[in-house]
């Protein structure tokens, strides 16, 4: 899924402060499982916003909307915009990109859209993918070395590991990890493999994908 | 005799660092060479140490050079893609800096410019397989050169890292790479290191030992606690705590290691961390 976090309340209210009706949108979808970007994270963004508008002396009306997805143009077409005049998107990039595109008011972002991971329990997740485009996991193991390794270093722990914590200091170092999925899999001769550069042409020619317009290469 | 010399014909090598300015004074880096004169082989030159912006590598060697010093240029993955830095390597063999010594590099949010983009189009292992096809004569697109660089192609290695067989993996991947010396991490019991070292040397490769003196008992405590991959034991820091003169006594501990090491490496390279004024009474210590 898509994990995204809320802005700081100062930064959304720099941008939809001076509006007088607001409409926040939420999506269904990865932000509402992310929880903060659905029904509830909209009612209560709504409360803090209401809240923060009227210290500043801002006179905004705030009203909600939740979309499945915003994504998808055909869940977008459900969205009733009349009478407001501009648009607070609780989506990740896409969903603010989409409604934006579809629409002809000022759609903010009320989310900053962080990464491609997975739930690690509640309310915490991780990142597990960068959306390269060359996928690398049946190498490692499931274990993304582009995403989790802070280098995106493709053949083993480098320096900076100390007792198998990344030289950041915030994560475990994913070659470590790799290591021992490796060996628990009776794989290790694969370790020895040295994997080329990425090829990041891939990623730079991959600003649309439309399945209609390529070859059946299978 | 130079870096290339030495490890060719067998000779004990012995290098030591130098850090380019944050400026472009280059005077107190070409005094701090000065002094090593005649005392080392070569002199490294690092690539935005800790990732703190400094004067570029491939001039401070271009200096060095020019004083008459070997360099031995620092290439990091971190601050320029693949392009960047093959035209550098060009670069330095175009002015005959010949020695480079391949490494990933910190990130750059250890460093002063946190909020930088990291680079990491390639990291060592590739680099090296990079240089090893600028050496043959073709750049990492399989072009051909006009004019082939001549290096000696050298990389780090982390001793006593933990854990230490995912370390060891990589480091013979270096090896299958084409590095042919290694300069180590700081490393402080002889007992573990020529084990490693001997392991080394059997793949072919060339190992100069790492060594950072210890000024007190207070920087080998931060050092354990701190650096990636150093393990003082706790017997060097007790006789560091009861010495009068710990500079003295850690200069003492660094020539007693040489001394231990040198008949199971090829070398040692000698890291003043900010005390390059000492590195000569280590020399002299340790009879190098």
């Amino acid at each position: 899924m898509i994990v995204v976090r809320r802005k700081p309340i100062d930064e959304i209210l720099k941008m939809v402060g001076r509006h007088t009706r607001v409409m926040l949108v939420g999506c269904n979808t990865c932000a509402a499982v992310s929880l903060a970007g659905g029904q509830k994270e909209v009612d209560t963004l709504i409360e803090l916003l209401s809240l923060a508008a009227s210290r500043k002396g801002f006179s905004v009306e705030f009203s909600d909307a939740i979309l499945e997805r915003q994504c998808e143009p055909e869940f977008i077409e459900k969205l009733d915009s009349q009478g407001y005049d501009a648009i607070l998107s609780l989506g990740c990039g896409a969903g603010v990109a989409t409604l934006a595109g579809d629409n002809d008011k000022p759609v903010y972002p009320a989310l900053d859209t962080l990464f491609i991971g997975s739930a690690q329990g509640f309310a915490s997740w991780q990142a597990e993918c960068s959306a390269c485009g060359s996928c690398v996991l049946g190498e490692t193991c499931g274990i993304c070395p582009t995403t989790r390794c802070a280098k995106g270093i493709l053949n083993g722990p480098c320096g900076g590991v100390k007792d198998g914590t990344c030289e950041l200091g915030d994560r475990p170092c994913a070659w470590v990890e790799i290591y021992d999925r490796l060996e628990s899999l009776g794989r290790i001769d694969d370790f020895g493999k040295t994997m080329p550069a990425k090829d990041n042409s891939i990623s730079a020619r991959c600003c649309e994908w439309d399945m209609t317009k390529e070859g059946d290469d299978s | 005799m130079n870096l290339h010399d030495a490890l060719s014909s067998g000779t004990f090598a012995v290098t030591s660092e130098v850090g380019p300015p944050k400026g472009t004074d280059v005077s107190e880096m070409l005094a701090s060479a000065e002094i090593l004169r005649g005392r080392v082989h070569a002199l490294n030159v690092t690539d935005n140490q800790a990732a703190v912006m400094r004067l570029c590598t491939l001039a401070a060697c271009i200096h060095l050079k020019n004083a008459g010093h070997d360099a031995v240029y620092q290439v990091t993955c971190r601050d320029r893609n693949r392009l960047a830095m093959q035209s550098d390597l060009l670069g330095a063999a175009s002015f005959g800096i010949t020695n480079v010594l391949a490494l990933t590099g910190d990130h750059i949010v250890v460093g002063d410019h946190p909020a930088a983009k990291s680079v990491f189009d390639y990291e060592s292992v590739q680099l090296l397989e990079t240089i090893v096809d600028l050496k043959g004569g073709r750049d990492a697109a399989g072009n051909e050169l006009h004019g082939v660089p001549d290096f000696t192609i050298g990389a780090v290695v982390t001793p006593d890292a933990k854990p230490f067989r995912p370390q060891l993996a990589k480091f013979e991947k270096k090896v299958r790479a084409g590095a042919t010396y290694f300069q180590t991490q700081a490393v402080y019991d002889p007992e573990s290191f020529t084990s490693f070292s001997a392991y080394a040397r059997g793949l072919g490769v060339k190992i100069l030992a790492g060594v950072v003196v210890l000024r007190s008992a207070g920087m080998a405590r931060f050092m354990n606690k701190n650096i990636p991959g150093i393990e003082v034991p706790q017997a060097l820091i007790d006789q560091l705590e009861a010495s009068n003169d710990p500079v003295q006594t850690g200069i003492e501990i660094t020539a007693r290691f040489i001394e231990q090491v040198r008949s199971e490496c090829d070398g040692v390279h000698v890291m003043a961390v900010g005390a390059e004024h000492l590195v000569p009474r280590i020399l002299d210590a340790a009879g190098l």
